[in-house]
């Protein structure tokens, strides 16, 4: 070993002697910044390059978020679309927004049970019961629409709320309770429709018109654009200055103005595209409507915090204080809800409800959306987002392989692949999630 | 029993007579009395089965005692529930620490308390609230925004204690907090113990560690399969002693094995 060279560059660490010296210059330093960038080891990220290289670090370690999903769509899309040119068409993607509405619903309720690590499997049997109330409570018995609406989600309810209280009361697994629910509600589904089997929906019905002949006028598509970036861009800014005030780090005005960029363009161009056929429909609004209200109830609220505990651990959540049945019963009673409301968009969009209503595909289909948009199956992490861009995908594939003319069996056996690989993705990320110290 | 021990020590925050509980045939408390006083370390200590977990959870509400008398502040009172139990101001911070992996600091540390600003949660004023806490407790935690499943053992025990502290409780009760620690990990909890104990609070720390109670503790309640084994004030007694109490003999393994190493370094 030779003696160090006076030349040679100073060793990466700080030495404690200048440390010492330097003491004051430090403390003042940290004062000046913000209350939680004060620890020295934090990584300091700046600007959009911060921003950016945050982003990657979070991919490496497994936080993939909604980006599989996202992916997928692109690559769904452009398969389909150099296959069959008419696919990106408006007057395909007007139909991929019909189509999608309403299991998309009743994928935002298997969100839900998902985040508590639970599961529904009776979604499409419940939908299917709500659609054969509401025929037959308004073609048979005369009710106003809006009785037969209500009385159709009273089912969803109730159902929801048999749910929570056997689970609640008796522990027994929710696998098996809405095992059973699949084929108990599939039943009570063909004795409420009797012997008709089929009651079509009149076509000028308030329920038929909204789910397949309202849209919004271009203006007032635009218009909801414009509100949409606007509350962004207001809630961002509102947050920073309370941040600001209360002394903590705040995202810089340009970060904010560029993300309310991507979103406008995010959501004007599909608009643009959709104007040019019938444009954007009202029943898919609603839905994207509710996805929005739950994704605010879920972050914004203590009930959204409880869920995400309960699906994290159960235990702790208890010990917190957290009311654990009240939230499973709301939950379970949420799902079978979204559920009867997507029966009800289903009714109104096909203006019929017959034997085989919510049956094959629906009830997997909304299970495979929540999965596929990034929900895990193990609990605690998710989006009401991932019905949305679970359901695009789903539908996407459907409407792409039928454009091919290609048979049921091979959208069939498409959808189970996407599906396996969603969950393996989420399998895969959950470990590395792991490995990386972000659980 | 007069404590001389602790001169912050003022009144008796909690009290209990005659607790008992039992578990099929296995009678695992009998007629436990123990007294907790403001600004006191009280160590609960005892063999594994001594029924430490047992009396914790009986405090806790998680148990609720078959007998006795429990009084706080001076009031009888009975506690069904952990939620009865924070309402009071007894808190809990279990020896798995009932942290969810995955919320972030702030989530964990306003669990079941969350702050409000009209009707969403005020997100804002539960970070600041979170870095005060943390600072008054040196607690050195790099962000609040991070999953707790991020963090390090003494990290994750700060956050759980500090958690404890937000109701502004009488009575906190730790349950092994340096059981699973390192060296530097350790002291800095032991250091948040005598934060605790500055602020007044009356703490209950139930540790196997001889030298941890010896280090902050100022009383020591030994049980022994069930039943109080003598109270000892930390200044005037010997780790020896609280052995002793614990094993039930003066002769027992520890004493025997220490004795055979005095005898070992004489030979030579």
């Amino acid at each position: 070993m030779t003696t160090s060279n006076p030349d040679s560059t100073p060793p990466p660490e700080p030495d404690p002697a200048v440390g010492r010296d330097s003491t004051g210059t430090i403390e003042e330093q940290r004062s000046g910044r913000p209350a939680d960038r004060q620890d020295e080891r934090l990584i300091a990220s700046h600007g959009i390059r911060g921003a950016v290289s945050g982003f990657t670090g979070r991919l490496r370690s497994g936080d993939l978020g909604s980006l599989p999903v996202v992916l997928g769509l692109i690559i769904i899309w452009g398969v389909f679309q150099s296959l069959n040119s008419s696919f990106l068409s408006s007057r395909n993607l007007v139909n991929l927004t019909l189509q999608s509405a309403s299991v998309g619903t009743i994928a935002i309720g298997v969100v839900l049970v998902l985040l508590l690590g639970e599961i529904d499997l009776s979604v499409g049997s419940v939908s299917g019961l709500a659609a054969a109330v509401l025929a037959v409570t308004l073609l048979n018995l005369h009710w106003p629409v809006v009785l037969a609406v209500l009385s159709a989600l009273a089912i969803g309810v109730v159902i929801g709320a048999f749910y929570g209280g056997l689970f609640n009361r008796f522990g027994v697994p929710s696998f098996v309770i809405t095992l059973s629910g699949l084929l108990g509600f599939l039943g009570l589904q063909l004795f409420v429709l009797g012997d008709e089997g089929t009651l079509n929906v009149p076509f000028d019905s308030a329920i038929v018109t909204f789910a397949q002949q309202t849209f919004l006028s271009p203006a007032v598509a635009y218009l909801v654009v414009g509100l949409a970036v606007a509350a962004y861009v207001l809630s961002r800014l509102r947050t920073s200055s309370a941040r600001a005030a209360a002394d903590l780090s705040t995202t810089p005005i340009t970060t904010i103005m560029v993300r309310a960029a991507s979103l406008a363009v995010l959501l004007a161009v599909p608009v643009a595209v959709l104007n040019r056929d019938r444009g954007v429909s009202v029943m898919f609004l609603f839905f994207i409507g509710l996805v929005v209200i739950m994704d605010l109830a879920l972050r914004r609220t203590s009930w959204g915090r409880a869920v995400f505990a309960v699906g994290g651990n159960v235990e702790a959540a208890r010990r917190a204080g957290i009311n654990v049945k009240r939230i499973y019963l709301s939950v379970f009673v949420l799902c079978s809800t979204f559920a009867a409301l997507g029966g009800i968009l289903a009714a109104g969009r096909l203006a019929a409800v017959n034997q085989s209503s919510g049956g094959t595909d629906t009830n997997l289909n909304a299970i495979a959306a929540a999965v596929i948009g990034g929900t895990s199956l193990f609990g605690g992490r998710g989006s009401a987002y991932s019905a949305l861009l679970g359901i695009l995908v789903i539908q996407s594939i459907s409407s792409g392989l039928s454009l091919l003319s290609l048979d049921s069996s091979i959208r069939y056996m498409v959808t189970g692949a996407v599906l396996l690989l969603a969950v393996t993705i989420d399998s895969l990320s959950r470990r590395s999630r792991a490995a990386h110290g972000r659980a | 029993m007069t404590a001389t021990a602790s001169p912050v020590a003022t009144s008796t925050v909690l009290s209990m007579e005659g607790i008992s509980k039992r578990f099929g045939a296995v009678q695992a408390l009998e007629d436990i009395e123990l007294d907790v006083r403001a600004g006191e370390v009280l160590a609960l200590v005892g063999d594994n089965g001594a029924g430490k977990s047992t009396l914790v959870k009986a405090i806790a509400g998680v148990y609720t005692p078959d007998d006795g008398v429990m009084t706080f502040d001076g009031r009888t009172v009975r506690v069904t529930t952990p939620v009865e139990a924070q309402r009071l101001g007894i808190a809990t911070v279990f020896q798995d620490l009932a942290l969810c992996d995955n919320l972030d600091v702030v989530a964990n540390l306003f669990l079941g308390r969350e702050l409000h600003k009209g009707r969403s949660l005020d997100e804002v004023e539960m970070e600041r609230a979170s870095w005060e806490l943390l600072r008054q407790l040196s607690a050195k935690i790099p962000s609040v925004r991070i999953p707790v499943a991020s963090l390090s053992g003494g990290q994750r025990q700060t956050v759980a204690i500090a958690r404890s502290l937000l109701g502004e409780p009488k009575v906190v009760m730790l349950d092994e907090p340096t059981a699973a620690l390192g060296v530097a990990q350790t002291a800095e909890v032991l250091n948040l113990v005598e934060r605790l104990r500055e602020r007044g609070l009356a703490v209950i720390l139930i540790s196997h560690n001889m030298a941890d109670v010896m280090a902050v503790a100022d009383r020591v309640a030994v049980l022994r399969l069930g039943r109080n084994n003598g109270i000892f004030n930390v200044a005037e007694t010997t780790a020896q002693d609280i052995i002793a109490a614990i094993t039930g003999a003066t002769t027992n393994a520890v004493s025997e094995r220490a004795a055979r190493r005095t005898e070992q370094e004489g030979q030579p």
